[in-house]
């Protein structure tokens, strides 16, 4: 049982160099996996809303009207669904750790001019083929009415034709 | 006979990490009584189950507290998933039990500093958490959160820890192996740490199992009952012993504590060494119905998740004991008669973990 037991590493905390690293100077390397804050790449972004849907503080607004996608990133707590879940992969984590601020504040970011673009002629396109289709059902529909009155009337008289003999 | 007096200890005080606030009844310096009273970090996070879709309260189960968080995902998890009959695959509990020793270790590593800072010894304090840092880089470069993982999910993991990774948490686990001697050593032999932790807060074993005690507590006390030998996640395939104490004071307690932190990098090399491949997520089809009691050793103790599911997205009732709770009542039998200076120190022996006790 001695007192002195811990000297030499007292010893050698002294004389070497301090395990924190300098701070501003220094910056930290976070690992790859590092969740710090979710980044939107709005060049991708459809405005699904999956993300919305699946944050589980509700800190994502999808705004399908305005084209914006904002994020609250003080109500954000780094859970990586949204990104897991994102179908067009335009979600990523960052590593840096989110910015400390005065306000509870609102990112918002608007869609970028050619992915409006693209998204308004994807509607565009959408709308077309949903209206072909829809003419083409109420074509099929109406002669498939016809070709059931045919049959209708065709029965009639074979029923009646058939009917004494039972 | 002197007259008493009452000292408030807590809800702020230098040795407590969270919040608890002790009325003692002291008779010059010995302390007759100490009525404890909680209730500051009460968040209700229980009554969540309701609002939540039962997948997104895994985040709110990990995140009862920093510390065992990923403690109470699991149990959280194994609940849910006994409820559904979801058999996790292997590599997932293999994955499940290194994480959670890794968690352990940062547990007991931080329980050590605090420890040392509770009887004056800076040096020691600054020394284990520096140690303590290692542990969390490596949990940090395996699931992208220091304190909070959110890796667990029901089914098994959402992201998979690649085996490479794994082996190169090994010369890493020898290196804190190393420099924990060191510390270890200090606390468990250095008679200024000794006069500090010997004799102090003595419950026999006979004690404790009345008061209902868990985890290193109880086993600081002779006691041998540890619930990773029920044998959930891979425990079961791996060897371990069971650390206890028959000095069943502060010194046997923290006996206890720095040696599972040694059990615990004996759990993680033999872990990596056996993991089988596959893949670490079943897939989760319908709504939990049933309930479920789930029994896991937390690094504080043993924990008891109960999970009450009714056939929709929301659970019914769920309901924590957590470690804290358990212990307690031995806090307040420990500081029967003790000296006011020996406060810090029982009030610290049972790791007190406030945010867990109240949710």
């Amino acid at each position: 049982m001695s007192t002195v037991n811990y000297v030499g590493q007292a010893l050698k905390n002294l004389f070497s160099k301090p395990a924190t690293c300098k701070y501003p100077f220094e910056p930290r390397e976070f690992p790859e996996r590092t969740r710090g804050h979710v980044e939107n790449d709005m060049d991708k972004c459809v405005l699904c809303g999956l993300c919305q849907m699946r944050c589980p503080t509700g800190a994502i607004t999808v705004d399908k009207k305005e084209q914006t996608w904002a994020i609250r990133p003080f109500s954000c707590i780094q859970c990586r669904s949204c990104v897991d879940n994102c179908p067009k992969k335009c979600l990523s984590m960052d590593r840096q750790y989110q910015e400390p601020g005065e306000r509870k504040i609102e990112k918002k970011f608007d869609l970028s001019d050619s992915q409006k673009e693209a998204l308004a002629a994807q509607a565009k396109a959408a709308a077309e083929k949903a209206a072909a289709a829809k003419a083409a059902m109420e074509a099929k529909k109406k002669a498939e009415e016809e070709a059931a009155a045919k049959a209708a009337e065709a029965g009639d008289t074979a029923g009646a034709a058939e009917a004494p003999k039972e | 006979m002197s007259s008493r007096s009452v000292i408030p200890f807590g809800p702020q005080h230098p040795v407590l990490p969270e919040p608890i606030h002790l009325d003692l009844v002291l008779e010059d310096e010995k302390v007759v009584e100490a009525v404890p009273s909680i209730g500051f970090v009460h968040r209700g996070l229980e009554s969540l189950v309701t609002k939540k879709d039962f997948k997104e309260m895994v985040y709110v189960a990990e995140r009862i507290c920093g510390i065992c968080s990923f403690g109470h995902g699991f149990g959280y998890c194994d609940a849910v998933e006994h409820i559904m009959d979801i058999q996790v695959t292997e590599r997932a509990n293999y994955l499940r039990t290194i994480l959670f020793e890794l968690s352990r270790m940062h547990s007991h590593i931080l329980w050590l500093g605090l420890m040392a800072d509770a009887f004056g010894f800076e040096n020691l304090f600054m020394d284990t958490w520096r140690i303590r840092e290692k542990v969390l880089d490596m949990l940090e470069a395996a699931t992208g959160g220091r304190v909070i993982f959110s890796i667990l999910d029901v089914g098994g993991l959402r992201k998979d820890i690649p085996d490479d990774m794994l082996k190169g948490f090994l010369p890493v686990l020898k290196d804190i192996e190393k420099e924990l001697a060191v510390d270890i050593r200090t606390f468990l032999n250095d008679g200024a740490v000794k006069s500090r932790l010997c004799g102090v807060g003595v419950l026999s074993a006979e004690e404790v199992e009345n008061l209902g005690c868990c985890g290193p507590f109880l086993r600081g006390s002779g006691v041998k009952r540890d619930s990773r030998k029920l044998g959930y996640a891979a425990y079961d395939d791996i060897d371990f012993d069971i650390v206890t104490s028959t000095d069943c004071d502060t010194y046997g307690r923290t006996y206890v504590r720095a040696n599972e932190i040694l059990q615990s990098i004996r759990i993680i090399r033999q872990a990596v060494e056996k993991i089988p491949a596959g893949e670490v997520m079943v897939p989760v089809k319908g709504f939990p119905n049933g309930e479920h009691m789930t029994r896991l050793e937390q690094p504080r103790g043993e924990a008891c998740y109960y999970v009450k599911a009714n056939g929709t997205k929301f659970l019914e009732r769920m309901r924590v004991r957590t470690p804290t709770f358990a212990n307690i009542p031995a806090l307040t039998q420990t500081l029967q008669g003790c000296e006011l200076a020996d406060v810090p120190i029982l009030v610290v022996a049972i790791d007190p973990c406030i945010s867990c006790t109240e949710r």
